[in-house]
């Protein structure tokens, strides 16, 4: 290798856990020689092939993509989800944020709706729920129609964006002290509540993903921010206010519904 | 209409009409107060004032009363299910730019503070040594007497300092969390909101705090 960077020495304390039922507890790991143009999980798999190569168990981590836009990676490090850095998932952290000699604790996301499944994997199937209970239209699209043909706003247009880049990676959830998953769940809600195609629905949307959301057992949104600051696509505040706000107009304004034809 | 409030959302509506009860009070609490910096008869007078006036006074309390009331019990309520969703903590706290402010954090000790201030604070002046004086040839209760009292002992007059400043970080993140939990909160005043809150708790708090510094340290000997 003609590459003149040096290398990176760190030591790692990772949260190993067998199963679900087991205890927990952390194991010290040196990840020596790493580049600084690493990303942290082709580090984690640098270590991982050592420890392979002495027949112990590789340490579990969830990865897909690497791209930043799956959501599947997602875990602690120093107590920062996908780590120091704003605006990235822990795919797309590079080696280069850490400093040679740093020690590193790596936890998995910790919430009681997300249990553990094995060292930093988690099971994030409360979110699948959540969006299963209201997260879509239920309308049969058949062709795309002329986008032109469906006027929004540019500022709408531009915040349901904003919110649909949610990937559900569930840092916002690991990040809050209540384990809330109201970043995540208002997203969704401001997402399609912003758009015409969303409008039919929007009521019972709100009612049924937030219903959900309590039924998980996520907690509260105490507004520390935490969840935002953490969140990789800078998935703003204002969609739980949004969430709120259509929670109250759905509460007074939601129609009964009526099974049948006219009775008259 | 029972679902909602007994959803994480519809709790947050209910802990931000309670609250705001209560910041509607300490900011003309306050206010009212600061007619002790004028002349003891005109303190006095206005006490006087607010107690003589039968309805207006227990209208005020009973709605307070509840208000706190509901308060006190939906943040018991919401910090319970919070603790048990989050289950167990991370070794390391969240640092840098992840981190959240520690007034954020720690709003039920704020508020286990501030309960407790209210209470002694009642038992101390409202139930408290009933001097009598005249003003105007009228007989009132002599509250400032009471008070040029209590604000001569160092030790009440420090307690009443840190109450005051938890009651300030305690503020200032509910004034700025009610935008958000009533749903109101908009991208362009994101930036504004934090100073106004702020701008809001240290109003109440430095007004709160000029009364006893005014009478330990001007009044006094």
């Amino acid at each position: 290798m003609a590459s003149a960077k040096a290398t990176i020495n760190l030591k790692l304390k990772v949260w190993r856990q067998k199963d679900n039922k087991s205890q927990g507890g952390f194991k010290e790991y040196d990840a020596k020689n790493v580049s600084p143009d690493a990303s942290f999980l082709e580090m984690l798999d640098a270590v991982n092939e050592e420890l392979i190569k002495k027949g112990e168990e590789p340490i579990l981590f969830d990865h897909d993509c690497r791209e930043g836009i799956c959501g599947s990676c997602g875990f602690m490090i120093n107590g920062n989800a996908h780590g120091p850095q704003k605006s990235t998932t822990v795919c797309q952290l590079h080696m280069r944020v850490f400093k040679d000699g740093e020690t590193l604790v790596l936890e998995p996301w910790r919430a009681s709706a997300f249990p553990i499944l094995k060292d930093l994997v988690v099971d994030r199937s409360a979110f699948d729920r959540i969006i299963k209970s209201g997260g879509y239209i239920s309308v049969n699209t058949g062709n795309a129609q002329d986008a032109n043909n469906i006027p929004i706003p540019k500022p709408d247009a531009d915040e349901a964006f904003m919110s649909a880049t949610c990937i559900g990676c569930g840092a916002c959830v690991a990040s809050c002290k209540n384990a809330s998953a109201a970043l995540f769940t208002s997203a969704k809600i401001q997402h399609m509540a912003l758009l015409p195609q969303g409008q039919v629905e929007r009521a019972q949307r709100a009612l049924d993903m937030t219903a959900q959301m309590d039924a998980e057992g996520f907690g509260a949104c105490s507004t520390t921010g935490a969840c935002s600051a953490a969140c990789p696509k800078d998935i703003s505040l204002i969609n739980i206010a949004t969430m709120n706000r259509e929670l109250l107009k759905a509460t007074i304004t939601k129609k009964e519904e009526h099974t049948g034809g006219g009775d008259g | 209409m029972f679902d909602f409030v007994k959803s994480t959302v519809g709790r947050k509506y209910i802990m931000g009409i309670s609250g705001l009860v209560w910041m509607g009070f300490v900011l003309s609490h306050m206010a009212g107060n600061m007619l002790i910096l004028v002349s003891p008869d005109l303190y006095n007078a206005y006490g006087h004032a607010i107690v003589s006036n039968k309805p207006l006074l227990y209208g005020a309390e009973s709605v307070l009363v509840l208000a706190l009331i509901v308060h006190v019990t939906t943040a018991i309520s919401l910090t319970i299910e919070n603790r048990k969703a989050k289950g167990s903590r991370y070794a390391v706290s969240a640092s840098g730019e992840k981190a959240s402010t520690l007034a954020s954090r720690t709003m039920g000790m704020q508020g286990s503070v501030v309960l407790a201030f209210i209470i002694l604070h009642l038992a101390t002046f409202k139930y408290g040594t009933h001097y009598d004086t005249v003003v105007n040839g009228v007989q009132m209760r002599d509250l400032h007497r009471l008070i040029g009292e209590v604000f001569q002992q160092p030790g009440y007059v420090l307690w009443y300092v840190v109450a005051l400043i938890l009651l300030m970080f305690h503020l200032s993140h509910g004034a700025s969390s009610i935008f958000q939990s009533f749903g109101f909160l908009e991208r362009k005043m994101q930036k504004g909101l934090r100073k106004f809150a702020w701008t809001y708790a240290i109003i109440v708090v430095a007004g709160f705090l000029s009364q006893p510094a005014y009478v330990y340290l001007l009044r006094g000997k």
